[in-house]
Order: structure tokens, then sequence, then C-alpha cells
């Protein structure tokens, strides 16, 4: 087919498929993010709603649906309050909304994964500010959900560094082995498969970063598994899954030093060493004392 | 020359003549300017200027006469810098700098002119436009628009952009605006100004990146009484007036400079006609009256000129029906009444939305005729001897000089919107503190509400309230009197309580006076300052057999008394009249408004009145020749000229003339009576959207009104 007319029929269905979710505004943005880039793939129709409820940083306005809605309320567990007050205890009475984040992460943690917007609200009645000023941070953060969330959150680094060391090659074998496609939760609610840019660990790439939200407050983490191959990363999982505690970090190495051992700064450093602490300290006291001497001298 | 090139030498051009030439005219101006020590010399494009410490370079340039590009600056919101379209170079600075949030340094050598610059903008342009729809043609902001203006100067004729671009979601903000949300640049006006001016947090920008938008996150209408700005402020078409949509381009528009009278601040208008019909009204700038704001009501009431007007005379006949009949016939008939009717039962009833002009030559006619009954609607016993008494004295700029404001009887917010913003000011700025007896409202900033009794302000105004202390410790304190107190039966007794406390309290001292009264309509003060009120003669021992209601709606009337209504809606006022003779609303005759501080300002015709209808003060001079009492005025200018003569302010328009306190001397020979304790201090609007007969017909305020209730329910 010459380029031009396969182009023409690429953008035709496009269009197609763009008008047909433009009925339902609530997918539609995600919906044409995605038919752009695989316009003929029928399923990127279909799933885009589901999708784009798991992603999270999918929609960035608030729908009222029966388990999420402007009616209900909400508050932080008695349990959890005096870590509420720590957090707030840590800002000036004037800059309480300094404690937003800290609040709203607590806040997930005891929500099981995720933040409705009654425990915005609540947390902007805390900080005394308009809830406006917490759905926007909320929905700027990627690391805040607002979907429900699997009890464990497996999220893939997607950043160059750990995609140059095989991050696709994991993603595609969790994606095997959970049996569902980035952004979704299983059918059983264990695991959602996310994706997060850099974690700053592309020393160890590639990498997942686990939120294990099974616990509670008390229990949460938040690990790193590191120096990951397709199987040792399902191996995780499944560890995981069995509420096992699998290794934390690099999977066959200690920190982050070479695989092959220390190439360099091998032996100990030769000096010289930081200054005299004390000597210098005897210097500045006695020149002080010359000082205070002169001065009451020249009094008289 | 290839025809881009051709296309970029003229770019080049057009925008050397419109950025750099300017510097030229101003440059002798500034020249002028001697080195002062709070000043700082720069350099704009070559030439020297000195601006004030701390300014911005966008400042600095404003100074020397050129333009900079800008979306997100906006001069009377806080400083976001988040547009980068006002880029300029600076020497000695490796990058372009953000002109708009960037503090002048002595000596800076500031450059818009050159290759550096223009590629900058020209960059954020693009890449402002990789999202836009540009779908200008269908755009209700086109002609107008900041984005399409620049891209005009600094936009490319093609895109490199092979992306799709995205889509975003309009958002639901109620009646009044309009939203196409992929339009949106993100420039944040729209935020700051429903935070930092209108003070509704409920605007903000959700998400990030390729993914942020600006709305409200949950669904929820635009709580302000100033929505309507934001249609102002927004640069681009995210933002535009629902009611204007699709009705009009504007460049089709004639703009006439005119007076809101939809409350007591004057705000300055421009009316949008397109022939014979109001298209939109949008404010003009006037720092010392309303900035640059006016009312969702002022802005969005138009609708109900071309509604249920009154478009020719009408007369009742036997039937009890209004029928139609000629100016002649109408004129004469109510002559014949007036020349029957004993003087003293003859009543004259000014309504909220008369200019001053027509209500003089109702005043003069009825003098002539031998009758003083005359009284402005719902205030009949207002005194008018002083002008201290019944005005808004620390005047409107003065609001931002409080640091202790008691508010009386009065909601600011539903009554003068565009003062609240000012208050709003003064509180949030300026740390002052309001405290309210009178309705317990949300006033968008934080008050103490003391109570709603007259027991309360009784309390204040004996001395024995403990918000007394504060007030005498204040530098400047300021009472405002909603004007609903002024139609109190006993608004004399608390207004003589009031004065007092303002002398004892110290809120009129030296040369601040703190005593201020809130009008909430366009023609009251006007009707105070002419005397339209009962005459020392006037009594009410002989009941009225006729009266005179110029849009007054709602007057006393005895069963039998023969009513004329001489107005131009057709509503409460109209359907109780025997005569209707058809008057021109405030966008059709040239006349003269008073504001609440006494501020005296002419509003233009915009365009004529509808069908038979004339202007008001023409048909009074008529009636009187009928009447063979004739008025000494056959122009606007002489009947200008007899106002000036009553009132000497009205020769000296837009300014406001300092008045006279008396130091309680105004309402000292009322008698001690006692205040009327069974009714509680109210505010005079009760729905912010329908207060006269403009907005309770205007079907914009009615959905407006709905979406309100349905907010609230
Ligand atoms: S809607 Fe308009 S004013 Fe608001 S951020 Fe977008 S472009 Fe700016
Ligand atoms: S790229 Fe994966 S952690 Fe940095
Ligand atoms: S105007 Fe300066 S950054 Fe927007």
């Amino acid at each position: 087919m010459p380029r031009a007319r396969a182009l023409a029929r690429a953008l035709a269905r496009a269009v197609d498929a763009t008008a047909r979710v433009a009925l339902d505004g609530a997918s539609m943005r995600a919906t044409c993010a995605r038919t752009m880039t695989k316009p003929n793939d029928a399923r990127a129709v279909a799933t885009a709603r589901t999708r784009a409820r798991a992603y999270s940083v999918g929609q960035m306005v608030h729908r009222d649906v029966p388990e999420d809605n402007s009616t209900m309320t909400w508050t932080f567990e008695a349990s959890v309050r005096p870590k509420v007050d720590a957090i707030l205890r840590r800002y000036p009475s004037n800059y309480k909304r300094s404690a937003m984040i800290p609040l709203l992460d607590l806040a997930q943690q005891q929500n099981k994964g995720h933040l409705t917007l009654a425990m915005m609200n609540h947390i902007a009645d805390v900080l005394e500010v308009a809830p406006i000023r917490v759905y926007e941070v909320a929905t700027f953060y990627s690391m805040f959900n607002r979907q429900k969330m699997g009890k464990l959150h497996v999220m893939v680094c997607g950043t160059t560094p750990c995609m140059l060391r095989g991050s696709r090659e994991i993603e595609k074998a969790l994606e095997e082995w959970m049996g569902v496609k980035k952004f979704e939760t299983t059918a059983c609610g264990t695991f959602t498969l996310g994706e997060m840019e850099c974690m700053g660990c592309c020393v160890n790439a590639p990498m997942i970063a686990v939120a294990d939200y099974r616990n509670g407050v008390e229990g949460y983490s938040y690990n790193y598994y590191e120096d990951l191959t397709p199987q040792t990363a399902v191996k995780v999982c499944e560890a995981l899954k069995a509420g096992k505690s699998p290794r934390v970090g690099s999977q066959i190495r200690d920190k982050a030093e070479p695989i092959k051992g220390l190439t360099t700064l091998t032996g100990d450093p030769s000096g010289p060493f930081s200054r005299d602490l004390d000597q210098i300290k005897a210097d500045v006291d006695a020149a002080a004392a010359a000082a205070a001497a002169a001065a009451a001298a020249e009094k008289k | 020359m290839t025809r881009l090139a051709v296309a970029r030498k003229a770019s080049r051009e057009a925008y050397k003549t419109l950025f750099g030439a300017r510097a030229g005219a101003m440059r002798a101006m500034s020249a002028e300017a001697a080195p002062n020590p709070d000043t700082v010399p720069v350099t704009v494009n070559g030439q020297e200027v000195h601006v004030p410490k701390g300014v911005t370079v966008l400042y600095a340039c404003e100074q020397a006469g050129v333009d900079v590009p800008r979306f997100c600056y906006h001069h009377k919101l806080s400083i976001a810098g988040n547009c980068r379209m006002c880029l300029v170079e600076v020497e000695k600075s490796p990058k372009p700098v953000a002109s708009c949030a960037m503090p002048v340094m002595p000596g800076m050598n500031i450059k818009t002119t050159t290759d550096l610059v223009k590629k900058a903008r020209e960059g954020v342009m693009e890449f402002l436009l990789i999202n836009h729809p540009l779908d200008c043609p269908i755009c209700d902001q086109g002609g107008e628009c900041e984005l399409q203006d620049q891209s005009y100067i600094f936009g490319s004729d093609r895109s490199r952009f092979t992306e799709y671009k995205r889509a975003v979601e309009d958002k639901e903000l109620g009646p009044l605006v309009k939203t196409v949300m992929t339009r949106c640049i993100h420039c944040t006006r729209c935020v700051r100004f429903s935070t930092e001016i209108a003070g509704v947090q409920d605007m903000g920008i959700t998400g990030r990146g390729n993914q942020a938008e600006v709305g409200t996150y949950i669904s929820k209408l635009l709580a302000s009484e100033l929505s309507g700005n934001v249609i102002d402020l927004c640069p681009v078409g995210a933002l535009t007036s629902k009611p204007f949509a699709f009705t009009a381009r504007s460049w089709e528009l004639e703009g006439t400079p005119s007076i809101d009278v939809t409350d007591g601040l004057g705000s300055n208008i421009r009316v949008d006609t397109r022939g014979n019909e109001v298209m939109r009204i949008v404010p003009r700038a006037n720092e010392e009256v309303n900035e640059e704001w006016i009312s969702d009501k002022a802005r969005f009431s138009y609708d109900a000129l071309k509604r249920q007007r009154l478009d020719r005379p009408m007369v009742r006949g036997s039937d009890g029906k209004l029928q139609e009949t000629s100016w002649e016939f109408a004129l004469d008939y109510v002559a014949e009444k007036l020349k029957a009717t004993e003087p003293d039962a003859i009543r004259a009833v000014a309504g909220k939305l008369c200019d001053a002009e027509s209500m003089i030559s109702l005043k003069d006619m009825m003098n002539k005729l031998g009758a003083s009954h005359t009284t402005p609607e719902g205030m009949a016993n207002v005194s008018a001897d002083v002008r201290s008494s019944y005005l808004f004295n620390s005047n409107l700029v003065g609001v931002e000089d409080a640091d202790y404001v008691l508010l009386i009887g009065t909601n600011p917010r539903t009554e003068a919107p565009v003062l609240n913003v000012r208050l709003r000011r003064a509180v949030i700025a300026g740390g002052a503190t309001v405290t309210s007896v009178g309705p317990n409202a949300d006033l968008s900033y934080p008050s103490t509400h003391l109570g709603d009794t007259t027991a309360t302000l009784e309390e204040i105004t004996s001395g024995k309230h403990a918000v007394c202390e504060a007030i005498k410790a204040a530098n400047n304190p300021m009472v405002i009197v909603g004007s609903e107190l002024l139609r109190r039966a006993d608004s004399k007794i608390l207004l003589k309580k009031i004065h007092a406390m303002c002398d004892e309290l110290g809120v009129v001292k030296g040369d601040w006076n703190g005593f201020n009264v809130l009008h909430d309509a366009g023609g009251t003060v006007g009707a105070l300052d002419i005397g339209f009120v009962p005459g020392t003669s006037a009594s009410n021992d002989v009941p009225a057999k006729l009266v005179y209601s110029l849009g007054a709606e709602e007057f006393d009337a005895p069963a039998g008394a023969f009513i004329v209504y001489q107005g131009h809606h057709g509503a409460q006022g109209a359907s109780k009249a025997d005569v209707i003779l058809p008057g021109a609303a405030y966008t059709e005759k040239t006349g003269t408004y008073v504001n609440t501080e006494g501020r005296a300002q002419v509003a233009v015709a915009s365009m004529g009145p509808v069908g038979q209808a004339k202007e008001d003060w023409r048909i009074l001079r008529a009636l009187s020749e009928f009447a063979g009492v004739p008025l000494p005025y056959n122009t606007h200018e002489q009947v200008h000229r007899r106002l000036a003569e009553v009132a000497p302010h009205f020769a000296k328009l837009n300014e406001v003339e300092a008045t006279l306190w008396m130091n309680g001397a105004t309402y000292a020979h009322e008698k001690a009576r006692k205040a009327d304790a069974s009714i509680p201090f109210k505010s005079s609007v009760e729905n912010f959207f329908m207060t006269d007969v403009i907005s309770k017909t205007s079907a914009t305020m009615a959905k407006c009104t709905e979406a309100r209730n349905e907010m609230n329910a």
C-alpha cells in the first residue's frame, strides 16, 4: 500500500475511534492518547476505560461514583492519630500546609493504597486549606493513587538506564505472570502492575519498587528490588504473594559495588586527613583572650 | 527571495514597529525624571529610565514605552511567571529572563528587540500553540484574543508539531462562564483571580505536565459574584461568556462608555452594541471606582433589556385593561389629572435606577405644580440635608486604608461585590478587622458576627460593647451602614446614635471620615443630592390621589389613587398603573448617576429607546408643557446645567467632593425614641442576582438564581 494511503487510513481510523469515545467524556483523553499510538488496535478502545482507572495519573477530574463521592466522610484511624500529630508538629502552625504530602501518604497507607475525595477533604480540613489545594497536590504526584489499587503495587522503573538494562523484559515477564497489562490490577486484587520513572537506583538497574498495603499503616513497606532478571522479578513477586519477605535491594550483590569486586580505592587513604580541630580551637581561644586583654588595657 | 523569507522579513519589520518604536515617543518624557534615591537607573533598548526600586523588568520596559508580550502576568494579580512569553534579554545574563518576575537591578541593560529575544518569544509561542486547537474561526475570543494577536507577530505560519494534540474535557462552571478547556494555555490567571480577588478557592490546576488541567476537580460552579471577570482575564478563548456565546464577533460591536446602575458603586462599564441591540457589557478600568472588575449582575443582566419592555404609551381602559394609545393622548390625559388634583395629594416616587436628569425634571415639574411630596423609592424618611450623612465618606479607595471595619446591616459581598474586593484586600493584605452587626454571611474573608439586633448596635453606640475599645484604638476605623437601615422606619433614630458613636469612638477624626453609607442602586444618591425628598411643606395628612412613579416598583398608593408609571420594564410598578409612559433604560439615555461616594458620572446612550419609548427627561419636559408648567430646559446640556445649579458637584464629573461632617448635628434634633427592637438588621439584597427591575427580568439572572439555589440545597 502506498504510504500516503496507509497514513490516510490510519488517520481515518484514529478519528473514528476518537469520535466513538468522545461520547464518553470520562475516558476521552486517555483513549485519545492510546489510539494515537496504536490506531489499529481494537482493544485500545475497549480497555481504555479500565486502564484509565488503573493508571494512577489517569483522570484529572473527579466524578462521583458510589464508592467515592462528595457525600462520604473519612477520618484518620485512632491508631494513626499520633503519627498525624507528630507530622503536624514538624511545621509552624502558619505553615501547616507543609504537612500535606506526608499526610496524604499516611492516609493512602491507611486506605489500602488509594486516596478518595473524602480523604482529601479531610486533610484539607486538618490543614485548614481549601480542598482544591489538596486536590492539586494529590493529582500532581503520580505516587498518590486515586483509584483502587491491588494490595501490592509493583512499579517497574521505565527510565533509560533501567530500560537499557532490560526493564521491558521484566515488565513483560510480570505481565505474563500476573495475567494483566500495565496499569491493571489482577482479578484477585493482589497486584497492581505499574510503572515509575527513575527511582534513583540506576546503579543497580533494572529494578522494581513494591508498595505493600496489606498490613495498614503499621506494616506498610515500600521496598526496592534491584539487579533483576525477568526470572528473579517473578520470583520476588511470588515470594511476596506467599507472604514471605524476599531479599530487599540488590538480588546479587551486597550494595552497589562493581560485580567483579572493587576496582578502585582498594588501599587505605594516604592523608593528609582533616585539620586538627582541637589545635584550631585553642588558637582561636588564645586570639580571643589576647583581644580581650588588649581591650581591657585600652580602657584603663 | 522565497515566499517564506519575504514573510519572515515582513514579520520582523512589523515586530520592530510594534515593539520598538514607541520607545522614541516616551524618551522625552522620562529624560526629565530627575535621579531620585528611591529609583534606580536602567537602560531599555538604549534608553535610560529611572524606575522605583524593586519593580520588575517588565515595569521598567513599560515605563520606557516598550511593550512586552505576556500571558500570565496581570498587574492586579500575583506574579506567576509560568508562561515565559515575556522573555527579554538582559546584558550579562546568560539566558533570556522572564521580565514579569525579575526585579530590576541598578544599571541593568535590557534589550527587547534583539534576535535572541525574538527567537525566545517565537520559541515560547511555538510551544504554546502545540496543544492549542487553533479553532479561532469558531472561538468567541477571536478578534480580541491575546494569543491570536501575539501569534500574529511571533507565531510561525506552519507547525513543526506532527504528534496529536491533546484534548481536555470542558468544565461546568455555571450559567455564566463557558469553558473550552482545550484552548487553555495554563496561565493561571483565572486561578489567581478566584483565589486572590474573589476569595473563593475553588479553581486550581490538577495533574501535571501534559495532563495538567485548569478546573475545580470536583464539579462545582464558581460561587462568586465576580465570576464573569475571569472571562476578561483569560487571555485565550478557554473562558468565554456563556450568554454572549456565538451572538456576535468582537469587531462588529460598537462600545459606548457607560455606568452600571445595578449597585451603588457606579462601576464604569462599556456597553457593546450591534445596531440597536446590547450584545454584552464589559468593565472599563477606573482605579478609583471599580478597578477593573464588575459584578456578574452588571455584566450579565443585559438580556433583560430586550424582555418585557414598555415600548408604547398605554392607558387603562374602562374594562380595566391596559390599552395602547398615542403619546399625545397619554400626555394630555396625565396632564389633565395633574392639573385637576390638589397639589398636596400628589406623590412622586423616583425608582432606584433613575438618572439625575429625569429626577430633576420630575421634581421641578412637581414644584411648579405646587406639589412637594417627592421621595426616592423605599427611602421615605431619609434626610438629604447633609451630604455626609448619606454618602460613603471615606471614598471607595479609602477602604484599603481602614484597619477596623464595622458593618451595620449590610452584606457588602452581595450589595457591592466590587467593593468587597477592596474590603478583602484591607483584611488579607492590610490586616484589618471586620465585625458585623447584621446578616451573618460569608464575606469571603474572616469577619466576626456580633449579632443582628438593635440591642447589639445600641450596646456599641452607647460604648458598652467590647468592640468599642478596638474601634477607639484603630487608626482608621470605618463604619459601613447598609441601605436597608435607611429604609427602616426607625432609621433616623438609629442614624442619630451611629453618628454620635462615630464622633465618640473616633470614626470621624482629623481628615479621616469613616462614616459610610453603602447604597445598593445607581439612582438613590442622585435623588438625595438633588433633594428628591419630601419638602418641608409636604405632609401625609392629605391622602394620595395621584402617584407619579418614575420607574419605582414599590410605592404606597391608596385604593382609587390615579397611578402614572413612567419606566422601561413591565413589572410590579407598571401593573398597578393607570397610565404607562414608556421610558428608556440606562443604556438608552445619556444620564448622570451619582455613586455611593458622591461621584457624579455620565452614562452615554449606546442606542435609542425601544419602540416609541423616549428619554425620560424629554417625556417630563413634554408633560410639563401639557400641564401648563413648561420646564425651562430643552437640551440635555441645559438639564445638566440645571443639575449643577441645584447641586454644584454635578458640574465636576468623575470627581468626589469632600463632604462636611456636622459632628452629630445632622440628626441631633431627632427625639430620643426607641429603635424597633423587633426587626433584626438584614441586608437589602437577599438574592444577589435579582435586585431591580432589570435583573429581575433577566433570564440569565434567573438561571444563576436557580443554579445557586441548587448548589445550596
Ligand atoms: S482558563 Fe484561561 S485564564 Fe485560566 S489558566 Fe487557562 S488560559 Fe489562563
Ligand atoms: S533508571 Fe531505573 S532507577 Fe534510575
Ligand atoms: S508574563 Fe512573564 S512569565 Fe508569563
